[in-house]
């Protein structure tokens, strides 16, 4: 059972029951919704734009523990970011959930996220992991239908 | 084999000596049962969404294609007349399995999807026109949503929907309210997908008749576990899947009553379905002909009547005794577990046992599960509608099939738990 421990590790586990920024934000300036069909995950994303920095960000929805604390920790290394910087860890975070990440490439861009590497073995629920990023991508983005994992 | 040969012949085979029902004998006949995932034998638990196939069916489709392949209904030749003769004797399966008055009432289908959608575009779009209306259920599969709406988008007409109760079963005084003088037609599922529920099916269509509405039928999950008489219900149409009941996929079964179905106007043309074609005219082939345009799957309904064979064999109470013990056995102890909420609750229930587990995501569920070798079915299972109804976005589903056994319900049971542990 050491493949499920990899993949929900306490840090993980810990996120996903108590998620950190996890509300309205009333001064957002940028907003998407993103939803996955295949399991009903549904979230919100709310992004404080100052110029193109992250002054502030939240998120609120309904998913499966990765997901959820994939949304989570996403807000808390984003906030302060730019938006260049934040489409930046994306790469590098999806780059290692779908197991392509370049050989003796750094990990520390990603930093806590490393936990989420355990999702790679797991190819189902790679959209899980990267939902509340394709969600910050169209908000920051500013593109208004949901987006869909499909 | 000839086509007596395939009678369906009653003979009841997975009877021990002791007289009782040998689960151990039957899961012999299902080579795919017998391998490990994750480490772990498997134990499939996944049948609403699909049942695994009998060496008998794999057979068939195998024998088929190294001894009798060629063209049906249309060859002179030796293999064309045995291809045809094996391919109408599975129609007569079917029939039987039915108790269809003719044989010409027997459509194959791709499944239950196609068989809808089939009577949506020929008798709904003949029937139905603006103002009219078409009555559903609640606990609707989507392929029995979708295709309504369609319809009613189309003719201006308008979608009614008879709810259910927090059960889950529906309320029957609301459906016989809902059946007006504008109803054109009631489609409605035999047993849920999503919640298990077996509906009242006999009562819903006396009611449907007696304010003239004809009634198409969602078989899906009804097939696999209990005997459907398509003459005693008086159903107007029935439809199937052959892979939720031991058959190949993509193949199934459309059932209407030749009267209704000789009206119809074609769904799909081109050959086979005609009888003559000029440039000026072309005189459609008669039932069920009319609804089989072009080469059909032959192997995939040869394999279709040997699963249905197969469930004959067995004996279809057998089978549903069988089902029906290890449902009470799961319910039992699944509900017993803390934190676990079961999602469907009819007093009429097949082989499905839907649930939730307080504060953990059915997609988690299902993945901590399949490391255990335990494969459910974890979503909204094509039932959106009834997701809301409930109030979740999703469940986690367990279906059984008449090889699964109560110490595959135990590893279930065991298996919760152990997603319990890793929550905790
Ligand atoms: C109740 C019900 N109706 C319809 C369908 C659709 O069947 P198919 O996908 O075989 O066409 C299903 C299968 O999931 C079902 O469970």
């Amino acid at each position: 059972m050491s493949d499920l421990r990899d993949l929900y590790q306490d840090v993980i586990l810990e996120h996903s029951k108590a998620p950190r920024n996890y509300r309205e934000l009333p001064a957002a300036n940028h907003k998407a919704e993103g939803f996955n069909p295949l399991c009903g995950d549904r979230f919100t994303v709310y992004v404080a734009l100052e110029g193109d920095a992250i002054r502030d960000i939240s998120f609120q929805g309904s998913g499966c523990a990765i997901s959820k604390a994939s949304a989570s920790m996403m807000t808390q290394i984003v906030k302060g970011k730019t938006m260049a910087e934040a489409e930046k860890i994306f790469g590098r975070f999806h780059e290692m959930v779908t197991g392509h990440a370049p050989a003796g490439g750094s990990e520390s861009e990603l930093g806590k996220l490393t936990v989420f590497s355990g999702v790679s073995e797991f190819p189902v629920r790679v959209k899980c992991a990267t939902l509340a990023w394709h969600t910050l991508h169209a908000a920051l983005e500013g593109k208004q239908d949901p987006v869909s994992t499909e | 084999m000839t086509s007596a040969a395939r009678k369906l012949d009653g003979e009841k085979r997975p009877v021990s000596a002791t007289g009782r029902f040998d689960v151990e004998r039957v899961r012999a006949d299902f080579p795919i049962l017998h391998q490990k995932v994750h480490g772990h034998p498997l134990v499939y638990l996944d049948n609403a969404a699909t049942s695994q196939k009998p060496r008998a069916v794999i057979d068939a489709i195998t024998r088929y294609y190294e001894g009798s392949n060629a063209n049906v209904h249309r060859g002179v030749h030796f293999l064309s007349e045995n291809a045809t003769e094996e391919y109408e004797a599975a129609r007569l399966t079917v029939q039987e399995f039915l108790n269809a008055a003719h044989s010409r009432e027997i459509v194959f289908v791709r499944g239950t999807t196609e068989g809808i959608n089939l009577v949506a575009q020929t008798f709904g779009r003949a029937q139905v026109q603006a103002g009219d209306e078409v009555l559903i259920t609640a606990m609707e599969h989507h392929s029995n949503i979708v295709p309504w709406q369609i319809l009613c988008d189309e003719k201006r007409a308008r979608l009614r929907v008879a709810s259910i109760n927090d059960q889950g079963e529906l309320l029957l005084d609301e459906f016989a309210n809902l059946l007006g003088p504008r109803t054109k037609l009631a489609a409605v599922t035999h047993v849920s997908n999503a919640l298990g529920t077996i509906n009242p099916l006999k009562r819903m269509i006396e009611m449907a008749h007696s304010r003239n509405v004809p009634v198409l039928v969602d078989g899906a999950q009804a097939v696999p576990h209990m005997k459907v008489d398509v003459q005693d219900l008086d159903c107007d149409f029935y439809t199937f899947s052959g892979h939720k009941v031991y058959g190949p996929t993509g193949i199934g079964v459309l059932y209407g009553k030749a009267t209704l179905l000789h009206a119809m106007p074609p769904y799909q043309s081109g050959g086979d379905m005609i009888s003559s074609v000029t440039f000026e005219k072309t005189t459609y082939n008669q039932l069920p002909y009319k609804f089989e345009a072009g080469t059909p799957h032959i192997a995939r309904v040869i394999g279709l009547g040997a699963a249905l064979q197969y469930v004959d064999g067995l004996g279809m109470e057998n089978i549903g005794a069988h089902e029906h013990d290890l449902l009470a056995y799961a319910t039992e102890a699944v509900s017993a577990i803390p934190g676990v909420r079961l999602i469907g609750t009819a007093k009429e229930k097949a082989s499905v046992l839907s649930f939730v587990i307080e504060d953990i995501h059915p997609h988690d569920i299902g993945t901590i599960l399949d490391q255990q070798g335990i494969a459910i079915r974890t979503g909204h299972h094509c039932s959106q509608p009834v997701m809301e109804r409930f109030g979740v976005p999703a469940t986690a589903r367990a279906s059984f099939a008449v090889y699964n056994t109560r110490k595959e319900v135990d590893a279930l049971v065991r298996g919760i738990e152990k997603v319990r542990q890793v929550f905790a």
